[in-house]
């Protein structure tokens, strides 16, 4: 094996993302292994991914329900209480008071997606109250013909709006950040859509996080090579142990992608 | 002791659980009345206008000042550091406590901004601050505006981005750090208990 290129000096690196969808407190998917005490529970895997490298986290609380903000507050003070690196919050959060919660326990961003669509106002008031590094907007978005339209609702309803427009918009808003999602990707394990994330890379001026398609370690490499991602992002991959973070930094170094290695 | 100050900016949770992690009970106060001796953290996110607002009403501007005088240890994180200096392309108008008169400016459009991620530190000297942290250590950053390059006798090390920026200040019993110490793993950690056994 040739020696890993960790010589790379002052280089901001490609961040590697485990995400968590939870419910109720819960993880949903639970990562397969035997030596948690508890795989359901998010501070385990908060825990475990922290151990492993990752260079952050995404929780997406799936169901969202108004009576579930004191469990997911209570989530979000435990992961914070647990672990020392940046954790991202969404699903669910409607105005800068459910942001002003969530980051007030912890979190470090807030990710919205249907709510910056029904309320667009609500990433400049958000970027206002908290900065724009804060703020996340996340776009699910699904190829039609020679562009893509978005989605709202975890991808089950359509919106009639240009993914790549819409992305120029809430980056004009006050967006620090973006996290695409391809909905004709999710799940497939074929790979990331890169021709939509290099398209949306090249058109707003705020990292993009690559999401849905990830199936193995050159996925990765080409969202970043040629998707234009500064991170990536993978759920199930990472929770069934399909891939490792460290298998991920090893093969970025290889193709002297930064990456933070070691840890 | 370490105190935190508490202008409702955001971060506030995570540096108070830093540092319990640690094995310290901060005290967090909201007015300077509240302040009982020993170091002084200044927690930030957000914008630089509002954070010395927020320090404005609190009157907390004076009390800084007044301690960092008397000699007590003062650690300003992210925006907590930027407003350090004397003024801000962010807030212009604003000042600064001006514990540094450079002003604090915006990375040039071209590159992505914010600077958002884990960037590594080229370390100048070797001090206290930063004992048990190897040169090039990941710290993890999120910032739109950044520190120029200081005299070298107040930088302690710098970082990369679209350009070379100030990573760590130091004059005297004044520290700071564009960087989230409270979220950088290992080495921000190091860096808190650094801190601490100053």
């Amino acid at each position: 094996m040739k020696p890993l290129n960790l010589q790379i000096k002052t280089m901001l690196v490609k961040r590697i993302i485990p995400c968590l969808d939870v419910t109720g407190g819960r993880v949903v998917k639970g990562v397969k292994f035997i030596d948690l005490v508890d795989a359901g529970d998010p501070v385990e895997q908060a825990r475990f991914y922290n151990s492993e490298g990752a260079d952050e986290l995404v929780f997406l609380d799936i169901t969202a329900s108004s009576d579930g903000r004191e469990i997911l507050q209570d989530m979000v003070r435990r992961v914070a209480s647990t672990i020392h690196i940046p954790f991202t919050v969404g699903g669910g959060i409607r105005s800068v008071e459910d942001m002003r919660e969530i980051l007030r326990c912890g979190a470090d961003k807030i990710s919205i997606n249907t709510s910056a669509i029904q309320t667009p106002d609500l990433i400049s008031q958000g970027a206002q109250a908290f900065g724009r590094q804060c703020i996340v907007v996340a776009i699910d978005a699904r190829r039609k013909g020679e562009s893509w339209d978005i989605y709202t609702h975890g991808g089950r309803k359509a919106v009639n709006m240009d993914a790549v427009e819409w992305a120029k918009k809430v980056v004009e808003l006050g967006a620090g950040e973006l996290l695409i999602t391809s909905m004709d990707s999710d799940g497939t394990q074929a790979g990331f859509d890169n021709e939509l994330l290099a398209r949306i890379s090249e058109n707003v001026s705020v990292p993009v996080i690559a999401s849905g398609g990830a199936g193995n370690v050159q996925h990765f490499i080409d969202a970043v090579k040629i998707g234009k991602s500064d991170a990536v992002l993978a759920a199930s991959l990472f929770h069934f142990r399909q891939l490792t973070i460290q298998e991920i930094k090893e093969a970025f170094a290889e193709n002297e992608i930064p990456v933070r290695l070691p840890y | 002791m370490i105190n935190i100050v508490d202008y409702e900016g955001g971060n506030l949770f995570s540096v108070i659980k830093a540092f319990e992690f640690l094995g310290v009970n901060p005290a967090v106060i909201t007015r300077p009345e509240e302040y009982e001796g020993g170091k002084i953290v200044i927690p930030g996110v957000g914008d630089f206008g509002d954070a010395m607002r927020a320090l404005n009403e609190r009157n907390f501007p004076a009390f800084l000042h007044e301690k960092a005088e008397e000699g007590a240890l003062l650690l300003g994180i992210c925006v907590g550091v930027q407003i350090l200096f004397s003024s801000s392309e962010e807030a212009p108008g604003v000042d600064g406590l001006s514990f540094f008169q450079p002003s604090v400016k915006r990375f040039s459009p071209g590159g992505k901004i914010p600077h958002m991620g884990w960037n590594n530190l080229t370390i100048h000297k070797s001090h206290p601050l930063l004992k048990n942290v190897a040169d090039n250590s990941y710290v993890y950053f999120a910032h739109s505006y950044y520190i120029p390059n200081l005299n070298e006798n107040f930088e302690m090390a710098h970082c990369e981005y679209s350009n070379s920026f100030t990573a760590i200040v130091n004059r005297e019993n004044i520290y700071g750090v564009q960087f989230h110490p409270e979220k950088s793993q290992k080495t921000g950690m190091q860096i808190l208990k650094n801190f601490i056994e100053l």
